[in-house]
């Protein structure tokens, strides 16, 4: 790993990346080739349309959310540090390298990853996945071959079975305990290779 | 339907007269003549004639002229006319598959000839299997073949195609071979390689077999595409595999260096069949891309070129099957992009009904082929013949899918796994194969072990694995069931990931798919398409883009048609079933596209061809409105779910557009008419 760090030196943050995530120096240099094909013009910043580019994104049913995490509201732009940092919440939890100093719980733990996916819902940012936020999704995901009302109905007993506190939303922490018996780690990591 | 039956049988009889005694191709001579012909009159023994003067016969029949093809129209009749009766049998298809009432009217028929001749009816020659009913069969499967799918799968599926055969040929041959050690009486002349040569044949998963019993089962798009496509691939690996044996029963004795060479071998014919597929694939795209001013041969060059490829792979003892498949998936997507609408339907018409007339005829020959002098029976041999088939695919499916189960994020759960080791039917593949084999003493016992196989694993396994898996469906609702938000939120999971692995690019097969992409689009798009079309591909494209963008950005949904508040009761048992259905077997469509399973009967409107047929219709009327004609636009089988709610919810009208486009806070396109969204989405595509 230390001479590969000497590789490191044109990447921006390079070190304060692999101090921050988990990711291996050469993992880091391979996600900044990445980040270099996708960004065309050169500017050193993503921009929506160079995520919209990747191949299949259009087709998966929640593209648009997903090039949506990338960019927090307000942000039109996306540098690679943003980039790499919201890549660490798909780090397997047990490469966990965080050094010294992380004061947070690191992203790639189970209720970092959790709270990624819960933002995917959650577009408002208000904390809770309201029906209509939860409608959206299911819209998206099995609109074109589900009747509308076939749609409120699955919506509604998704409500019913996480609501316990009855506001009619799901709140994190309802979310989380709806995803208990699923191996979140597992499923939701990428072996990004070396 | 007791008309169809009636005529079926009527039919029969008309097989009495010849004395063919296999099914021959059309080349065959007619037989020879005893008396010399007449000037300008034919005539030949055994013609009836009105008895007139030598001069003129008013009436004359001469049935050795056209013997042979009318034998062979006579027999795809009869495949027909039972499949016609069939499907209009009402509530029969639902319990017993197709393949088990067509199997029926063989016996039926075969019954009935050697009833009436006391001899052993016609039988399927090796030869006009292999040469004439498989290929339509194969090629259709390959031009069908949901691609995207299939790649993504790849790995799973050689997995279970190459090793999960190995794993049943070895050990049904070598479990075999004890058994003929313990009833050393009876079966001590059957040796090691004949077991082996033996398994080899009988653990081949039949693809026409098992595709007939899925299509009344619900299978999700994966499953689907893990059985067919092992189905596909394991026919080449079985294939391989009893040559091998048979040509190391040929050699007086078998070193290890044959062992190793056999091994080699088998390597070189899979990979060989796939670069001959590959050849002529390439060639008749190449060809496709000149058919403008004759379209109306442009399907005909597709059928040659598959069969060629097929035929010259069998030439040089490569894969056929291998080849024919690589061809009709190599050039599919060229020859659509290069052919007229019409012809592009021409082509998927063919295809589907030659496949459906020769699966038919394959299935009636079975049944006809059981009625024959020539059966040997061991109770031994065949108990533990179909035994040991079980046993050992399902110990096989169980093993194989233990080790990919950690490799896959989606994993094949126990009732999927369930479903694949019912499911390995046998059919016609193992019947000709054994018919194949050099002759010696116990041939025939092989023989009537094969049929009783198939026999079992198509009406037996056939027709209960239906309800062994809806009973295992509610075993399963007895234990604890993901419950909806679950399933729910599992999907989005899986969708992100697929979209971040996307975005990060290099995993994997991402990699080699994009790899691929860029070459294909640098250069065998630019090589083998015509130029005027490769230009309306891309404006497709475009029109796609912006079709997706308004359904995906029709986030302002209409009023909800009932109050939420109302429906804030718990939910019937019946609903909660209903849900789950939609949910399983929807949430598992990757593509979420409304690509409905593969099926061999009907031809379903591909979406996309749809999708880029709609634009072209739609954006012709600027400025006015129009409705989603949405009946038309999703394949029958789903229509029933659609009702009055979507026509309203769907109706787009311009004005809706612009709204729609200022909602997607991600796109910097600002509420422009029509013309100018598609400049930038053109410019944009084009740069990529």
């Amino acid at each position: 790993m230390g001479s590969n760090s000497s590789n490191m030196n044109h990447i921006p943050d390079g070190q304060q990346l692999l101090q921050d995530t988990g990711f291996s120096a050469a993992q880091i240099i391979r996600l900044y080739e990445r980040f270099e094909f996708l960004d065309k013009d050169n500017t050193g910043h993503l921009r929506p349309e160079d995520l919209e580019t990747v191949p299949d994104l259009d087709m998966n049913p929640i593209g648009a959310r997903i090039i949506g995490a990338f960019f927090p509201p307000g942000k039109e732009t996306l540098d690679f540090g943003s980039f790499v940092r919201i890549l660490a919440h798909f780090l397997p939890a047990d490469s966990n390298r965080t050094r010294a100093g992380a004061q947070q719980e690191p992203a790639n733990s189970t209720t970092g990853k959790l709270r990624f996916a819960f933002q995917l819902y959650d577009q408002d940012r208000d904390g809770k996945i309201s029906r209509d936020e939860l409608l959206q999704v299911l819209r998206s995901m099995l609109g074109l071959q589900v009747t509308e009302e076939q749609l409120q109905c699955i919506a509604e007993r998704a409500i019913q079975e996480a609501d316990a506190d009855k506001d009619d939303a799901i709140s994190f922490d309802e979310f989380r305990k709806s995803l208990e018996k699923v191996d979140i780690d597992h499923k939701m990591s990428i072996r990004f290779l070396r | 339907m007791a008309a169809v039956w009636t005529f079926s049988l009527l039919l029969s009889p008309c097989l009495l007269w010849p004395s063919c005694l296999a099914l021959t191709p059309p080349a065959e001579l007619p037989q020879p003549h005893n008396l010399p012909p007449l000037l300008g009159i034919n005539s030949s023994d055994g013609s009836l004639s009105v008895d007139l003067p030598r001069a003129l016969r008013v009436f004359s029949m001469d049935y050795h002229h056209v013997q042979a093809p009318f034998e062979i129209v006579l027999w795809i009749m009869l495949a027909s006319l039972a499949k016609l009766g069939f499907h209009w049998s009402g509530r029969v298809p639902a319990v017993v598959p197709e393949s088990c009432l067509l199997i029926m009217v063989g016996l039926l028929v075969g019954g009935v000839i050697y009833g009436v001749r006391h001899s052993a009816p016609p039988t399927l020659s090796a030869d006009a299997f292999f040469l004439f009913l498989l290929p339509p069969i194969v090629l259709d499967a390959g031009y069908f073949l949901p691609g995207r799918l299939f790649f993504e799968n790849l790995g799973t599926i050689l997995w279970y195609a190459v090793l999960g055969t190995l794993w049943n040929v070895l050990g049904i041959g070598l479990s075999l071979y004890g058994v003929c050690l313990l009833a050393q009486s009876s079966l001590g002349d059957v040796s090691l390689l004949h077991c082996l040569l033996f398994g080899s044949l009988i653990a081949a998963v039949d693809p026409v077999a098992v595709l007939s019993v899925f299509q009344e089962m619900h299978v999700n798009e994966q499953l689907h595409i893990l059985v067919f496509g092992e189905s596909l691939l394991n026919d080449a690996v079985t294939v391989v595999l009893y040559k091998l044996f048979e040509s190391f029963l040929r050699l007086p004795s078998v070193s290890g260096l044959d062992v190793l060479l056999g091994g080699c071998r088998v390597v070189v014919v899979g990979l060989g069949g796939l670069f001959v597929g590959l050849f002529f694939g390439l060639v008749a795209a190449l060809t496709s891309r000149f058919t403008s001013r004759a379209q109306v041969i442009a399907p005909l060059f597709v059928f040659l070129y598959s069969y060629l490829s097929y035929l010259t792979s069998e030439m040089l003892h490569l894969s056929g099957i291998m080849a024919i498949v690589t061809c009709a998936v190599t050039m599919k997507q060229y020859v659509e992009a290069n052919v007229s609408e019409r012809s592009n339907t021409s082509i998927q018409y063919f295809l589907k009904m030659w496949s459906s007339v020769s699966e038919t005829l394959i299935f009636i020959f079975l049944g006809v082929s059981t009625i024959q002098d020539v059966h040997m029976w061991s109770w031994p041999f065949v108990c533990s013949t179909l035994l040991l088939c079980l046993i050992w695919r399902a110990t096989g499916v169980l093993l194989l899918t233990a080790v990919v189960n950690k490799l896959r994020r989606n994993a094949v759960t126990f009732r999927d796994q369930f479903i694949i080791a019912y499911g390995g039917l046998r059919g016609a593949i193992c019947f000709s194969l054994v018919f194949l084999i050099d002759d010696f003493p116990k041939k025939r016992l092989f023989i009537t072990t094969t049929i009783v196989v198939i026999l079992f694993t198509v009406f037996v396994q056939g027709m209960t694995i239906k309800p062994l898996v809806e009973l295992l469906d509610v075993k399963r609702k007895k234990r604890a069931l993901p419950t909806v938000s679950e399933e729910i939120h599992s999907r989005l999971i899986d969708h992100l990931l697929a979209g971040i692995e996307d975005v990060v690019g290099y995993w994997g097969q991402h990699y080699w798919k994009d790899k691929f992409e860029q070459f294909n689009r640098k250069y065998l798009r630019r090589f083998l398409i015509r130029e005027d079309h490769q230009a309306r591909s891309s404006i497709l494209r475009v029109y796609q883009e912006l079709e997706r963008r308004e359904q995906g950005g029709d986030v302002e949904a209409p009023q909800p048609l009932v109050d939420p508040r109302s429906h804030s009761r718990p939910l019937l048992p019946e609903e909660m079933d209903s849900i789950r259905r939609i949910l399983s077997r929807n949430l598992q469509n990757f593509n979420n596209k409304q690509t409905p399973a593969y099926s061999r009967h009907t031809l379903h409107q591909d979406a996309t061809m749809d999708r880029t047929r709609k634009p072209l219709h739609r954006h012709h009327s600027l400025g006015e409105r129009y409705t989603y004609n949405t009946i038309t636009h999703w394949p029958q089988g789903e229509a029933g779910e659609f009702n009055g709610s979507r026509r309203v919810r769907a109706g787009l009208s311009r004005s809706h557009i612009g709204k729609v486009m200022d909602n997607s806070r991600h796109r910097n396109i600002q509420e422009t008419p029509i013309r100018q969204k598609m400049d930038v989405s053109l410019r944009f595509q084009l740069q990529t």
